[in-house]
């Protein structure tokens, strides 16, 4: 990008011009992408083994009080990320644990779990409403411009770095290790998991308990890093995005990344184009994940053959 | 001869679905009894003032009908299509987009100056049309194209909701609305009034007809039976040559009607105009009426009436024993989570049989 300077006109908003609104995009994509990263990398593992949890909504919300006050009490953010994660383990294991009873939906749990989660932080969260905690750091990525908007775009928050380097770690560990193909196993065939000895209802533990703890990080960069504060109105619905997007993404990881993206860009537009005058169709804009992933459902899938790419076990695409 | 003489069999036909939803009931009051005492908060108070802020009054009654009756409606919306072992979760989509659609049916009657049954009838037919056609399309996704019900009907909604949301605050909205971007409001003589000699608008009354209709309509006809031999085997429902795809898409659109009319009732009754409240969570809600009811088209009355309560106490609670209002949501999310688990323990003649072999 060439920036024109004259004597009299210094770099501001108006300079960029246009540019502001891919640039705008650009942070804000990466910022608004990172709890769907981690959200939607936890349930993938989930659905891979076989079940659903739309709880997750639940558990984002509660990981994001949870984090915020023991980050609060602590004065150490990190500290506030792996208390918001275990929570996340605890709300996986009530999910997995109830599941496993005979003849119980594992839809229906997670849409309980969801209004208890969200009621449970909301109630322990009363007294988080006021003071401030610590928040997360951030890398200064754009550090070798000297355009404010660059820098303030490229100022990449910890946990995404996190994100990006667990991202393939996790494709190659489903793909290629041990743990991958027992989970995938369950997740295809119970009964083949269950002629070789694995029992399919404590993998599917582990399996939402992961999600959970990942659900949980991801609530917690909501407190922690942006907006960096608890309130009721924190979460716009992430923890049930993350889910359709692990749909949109076929279940495989590195495709839930550039949907993270995808989805957090989408988001990013409105406030962007918000910022040169374009007010109208943000809502629009923040629903088309929804409209996006129903069409890719519509579209992969038919009457006589599931989606392609779902695990064979999973209730929502039988 | 073992066989059970007839009249306890018919008995334990009552007993046996109860058996869950009290087991979870009594399992939620003593869960919810320790979470407020460890609030520091005397559980038994807490339950006293529960049952005086729901039902201890005339006043308080009339707060909890009145607080029961879009879950009437919304509850309809996840046991209709359950009746065919679809499970909807789109309410809260169907309710908002049937009050937007009201709204805006409703307006160019009002400002023609049709009388008010009018103009709720138009209101009824597009808030109903709309909400119905939003559910019923996520039967007949999941019929023609395989798409899972359960995510078509929640993305679905969501898509609603934004749908409501873009609409008020952009054609649709009243400039004169400057806080709370909402569409211009109806004249106060098209509004939905009282039931006579009560301050609980006639809503109620329509949301105890549809439950009965439903009921008639599930287990008094020929197609309710059709539709309930689908949800129990729909392969076989289809070898004997029912039309699956057909009543799919009636029983999803008619779930979702139901809640369309409960967000006309919303705009028509309480709002007064269509705004961002009327996305309030009386769908969400409408599905746990609907799993405690265990989908039972009558058994929604007494559940949303209890529901209705028990959000009806919560102001006593804020002031008497300052519990946050959160309070209420924990105790939903514990009973929802004690019935889906006491599903899942054996009923009570399944425990009789295992124990008597």
């Amino acid at each position: 990008m060439e920036r024109v300077e004259s004597e009299d006109e210094p770099v501001n908003d108006a300079s960029l011009g246009l540019w502001t609104v891919p640039i705008a995009v650009l942070g804000g994509a990466i910022r608004v992408s990172t709890p769907f990263l981690f959200v939607s990398l936890g349930e993938l593992v989930t659905e891979k083994s076989g079940r659903i949890n739309l709880g997750l909504e639940g558990t984002l919300i509660m990981g994001a009080m949870s984090g915020f006050g023991v980050a609060y009490l602590t004065g150490s953010p990190w500290l506030g990320v792996l208390a918001a994660g275990l929570v996340g383990v605890m709300f996986g294991a009530l999910h997995a644990a109830i599941c496993s009873l005979p003849r119980v939906n594992d839809i229906a749990v997670g849409i309980a779990l969801m209004i208890f989660g969200i009621g449970l932080a909301f109630y322990l969260g009363k007294p988080l409403v006021q003071p401030k905690a610590p928040t997360l750091p951030a890398l200064p990525l754009g550090f070798w411009s000297d355009i404010p908007q660059v820098r303030a775009a490229l100022e990449v928050n910890a946990l995404f770095i996190v994100g990006l380097v667990f991202t393939p770690i996790l494709s190659w560990a489903l793909a290629n290790t041990r743990w991958g193909l027992i989970v995938r196993m369950v997740g295809d065939s119970s009964e083949a998991a269950r002629a070789l000895g694995y029992s399919p209802l404590w993998v599917r533990l582990y399996a939402t308990c992961f999600g959970g703890f990942m659900a949980g990080v991801g609530g917690s960069f909501l407190s922690l890093y942006y907006p960096g504060s608890w309130s009721e109105g924190l979460s716009s619905g992430q923890g049930i995005t993350a889910v359709a997007l692990v749909i949109f993404a076929r279940w495989n990881p590195l495709a839930c990344f550039g949907a993270s993206l995808l989805f957090g860009g989408a988001g990013a537009l409105g406030p962007a184009l918000q910022a040169v005058g374009v007010t109208s169709g943000t809502y629009l804009l923040n629903a088309a994940p929804y409209f996006l992933t129903l069409l890719i459902l519509v579209f992969s899938s038919s009457s006589r053959r599931r989606v392609a790419g779902a695990p064979g076990e999973l209730s929502v695409t039988k | 001869m073992d066989a059970e003489p007839p009249r306890r069999a018919a008995l334990a036909r009552i007993l046996d679905p109860l058996a869950a939803p009290v087991a979870a009931g009594v399992a939620t009051i003593v869960i919810f009894g320790l979470f407020v005492s460890l609030a520091g908060r005397n559980p038994l108070e807490v339950y006293r003032l529960m049952a005086v802020g729901a039902f201890g009054s005339w006043f308080s009654w009339q707060n909890t009908l009145l607080r029961a009756s879009p879950l009437l409606l919304t509850g309809l919306c996840t046991a209709l299509p359950a009746q065919m072992g679809l499970v909807i979760i789109g309410g809260e989509g169907a309710f908002v987009i049937g009050g937007l659609a009201a709204i805006a049916a409703g307006l160019p009657f009002a400002d023609a100056g049709a009388p008010a049954f009018v103009v709720w009838i138009a209101m009824g037919i597009a808030g109903m049309a709309a909400g119905g056609a939003l559910i019923a399309t996520a039967g007949a996704l999941r019929h023609w194209r395989g798409v899972n019900e359960t995510i078509s009907s929640l993305l679905l909604s969501s898509i609603a909701i934004a749908v409501m949301n873009q609409i008020v605050e952009g054609p649709m909205r009243d400039p004169a609305s400057l806080n709370k971007p909402s569409t211009r409001p109806l004249p106060d003589a098209d509004l939905i009034g009282n039931l006579p000699g009560m301050d609980v608008h006639w809503g109620l009354a329509l949301g105890l007809i549809a439950c009965v209709l439903a009921w008639l309509l599930m287990r008094r006809t020929t197609f309710g039976f059709a539709a309930r031999i689908v949800g129990g085997n729909s392969r076989a429902a289809r070898m004997a040559g029912l039309p699956v795809g057909m009543m799919m898409v009636i029983v999803t659109g008619l779930g979702g009607a139901a809640a369309g009319l409960g967000g006309m009732i919303e705009v028509a009754a309480v709002q007064g105009d269509a705004n961002a409240n009327i996305a309030a969570g009386y769908g969400l809600s409408g599905i746990l009426v609907a799993f405690l009811a265990r989908q039972h088209p009558l058994a929604i009355i007494p559940v949303a009436v209890l529901l209705g309560g028990i959000s009806a106490s919560d102001g006593l609670l804020q002031r008497r024993l300052d519990l946050p209002d959160a309070a209420v949501l924990v105790l939903q999310g514990i009973l929802f989570v004690a019935l889906l688990a006491g599903e899942g323990l054996p009923s009570w003649s399944e425990w009789k049989a295992r124990m008597s072999r």
